[in-house]
């Protein structure tokens, strides 16, 4: 019991962390001092205590929109094997339910973004549905090679690997399915180079523009979903790529969290080095991380 | 080490793709650059037993390929300022994808070689077959002379690699032989590149074909 609530503490608590982690990092590399590393819960607080204004155009879509995300992203998460700990619902199959549990959270952004009536957010929603069309076949691919080196379909197991570690053929495939999980996070959680959160200019945002109409506390909920998102993708990539375990329970999860911290440090990084992708070189970008995993399947089936 | 090789060679054929689909002429050099000092690092993990010869090769292939070519490489292209492959043959993306297809057919032609069993665990002969293929994409689209040059050198990462399968049988003698030829053939190109700018005030290979003597 005591393991289920720790694992949805950190599930629940940790993201927004995250997002401070980031800024911070990119605020180091250009010499600022940057906001305090809990700004992201702050602001996610104001957001909440404010008013809301609903267009009149919009339906209960629009409504439903942030709400079904940040369910099928939560629910999503509780199907993760947190640090070492199996996750809290695991059922043979459920990487379908995962992948498709944020294809759900996406219909219902693009959806809501589509029920404002404004030709902006319609550009947004196009975007996001044409860049997902090329990250979900690398998320697949990936599960597919965690899959096949496992012998299991149930996403605890998948990620645990099997007794006693993966065996050495498999490392060339691991090396690639990171390389591709870790655009297809970046681009899921719309960081530089698929997209800036910072950004205000709608005509090459993706993900912001969707949500321009949102306001108060629909505003945070997209802004805290967003964050779970990173977190839940980063959890995947970190048992790829670093399965360590030490055998003590509490020795593992402080280690998944100086793991995830790190993660945020390296997207950080990222961003700082990086500038923006033109728009029409990002489905180069996410085609690459297609190959990518998608090689690693063929070495792995060869 | 089989895991550590074949990590290496699957970095090697990423970093293939990524070269193929950016259009900067300075980030392709420097992308093969890093793939030919990663490969320099092969006969040290190849081998068995780290002899002193073998030192030799890894130390002459990484100072070479990752570092003396590049700068050669650089510093023509400084001198006919030049950025970018403006106009490839095929779009960068249909250059990348032909390239994926080339290392996945490589990866499934190398899996029916009938090859000696301590070679048949790695990615040794499917990471050399893809480097050459590679390589002559990059010769057949691109048409800025220092492009070829590149290709030429992801051509040479290829063979290598494959000569990573005979290390055991070949003369250190050999191997220097190619990495000197190399340099010496890219050392000439690049001056040539420089003439052929400052004769034409364009590097495009296509050019070369009205010339009369």
């Amino acid at each position: 019991m005591t393991r289920i609530l720790i694992q949805l503490a950190l599930l629940l608590g940790m993201p927004p962390l995250l997002l401070g982690v980031i800024n911070k990092t990119k605020a180091w590399f250009a010499g600022r001092v940057g906001p305090p590393l809990l700004q992201p819960y702050f602001d996610m607080l104001k957001l909440l205590r404010k008013g809301m204004v609903l267009s009149q155009t919009t339906t209960w879509v629009f409504r439903a929109g942030p709400v079904v995300t940040l369910a099928s992203v939560g629910l999503a998460g509780l199907l993760i094997p947190i640090g070492r700990w199996a996750a809290p619902v695991a059922f043979a199959g459920d990487m379908i339910l995962f992948a498709y549990l944020l294809g759900l959270a996406r219909f219902f952004t693009t959806a809501a973004a589509l029920d404002t009536g404004s030709a902006f957010e319609g550009m947004g929603a196009a975007r996001e549905v044409t860049f997902s069309c090329l990250s979900e076949p690398a998320l697949f691919f990936a599960l597919l090679v965690l899959a096949r080196l496992s012998g299991s379909t149930t996403l605890s197991e998948m990620l645990k690997g099997p007794a006693g570690g993966f065996p050495a053929l498999a490392t060339a495939p691991l090396v690639l399915i990171a390389l591709g999980l870790f655009i297809v996070l970046l681009a899921e959680s719309c960081r530089i180079p698929v997209d800036d959160p910072n950004t205000h200019l709608e005509l090459t945002m993706i993900h912001e523009v969707m949500v321009l109409d949102h306001s108060g506390p629909l505003l945070g909920v997209i802004l805290y979903s967003a964050a779970l998102k990173l977190f839940i993708l980063g959890a995947i990539l970190l048992h790829v790529v670093a399965p360590f375990q030490t055998g003590a329970p509490w020795l593992d999860g402080g280690l998944f969290v100086l793991e995830m911290l790190g993660l945020a440090a390296v997207v950080g990084v990222v961003e700082s080095v990086m500038a923006r992708l033109a728009l029409r070189q990002v489905p180069h970008l996410l085609i690459g991380a297609m190959i990518s995993c998608g090689f690693g399947l063929l070495l792995l089936l060869r | 080490m089989a895991d550590l090789v074949n990590a290496l060679l699957v970095i090697v054929l990423v970093l293939n793709l990524f070269a193929l689909g950016t259009s900067r002429i300075i980030r392709v050099i420097r992308t093969v650059a890093v793939q030919g000092a990663l490969l320099g690092l092969l006969p040290l993990l190849v081998h068995e037993h780290i002899t002193l010869s073998v030192i030799m090769v890894s130390a002459a292939a990484i100072a070479l390929k990752g570092i003396a070519i590049p700068a050669i490489m650089i510093h023509a292209l400084r001198d006919v300022r030049i950025k970018r492959e403006v106009e490839p043959l095929i779009s960068l993306l249909t250059s990348i994808i032909l390239g994926a297809l080339a290392s996945a057919a490589a990866l499934l032609f190398a899996g029916r070689l009938p090859l000696a069993s301590q070679h048949a665990g790695t990615l040794l002969v499917p990471a050399a077959i893809a480097n050459v293929i590679v390589g002559f994409i990059f010769l057949t689209t691109r048409f800025k002379a220092l492009s070829q040059v590149v290709g030429y050198l992801v051509v040479e990462n290829g063979i290598f690699t494959f000569g990573m399968l005979l290390i055991e049988a070949m003369p250190l003698i050999v191997e220097m032989g190619v990495l000197l030829d190399l340099f010496v053939g890219i050392f000439v190109t690049c001056i040539i590149v420089n003439r052929i700018n400052r004769a034409f005030s364009s590097t495009d290979t296509r050019l070369l074909v009205a010339l009369k003597g």
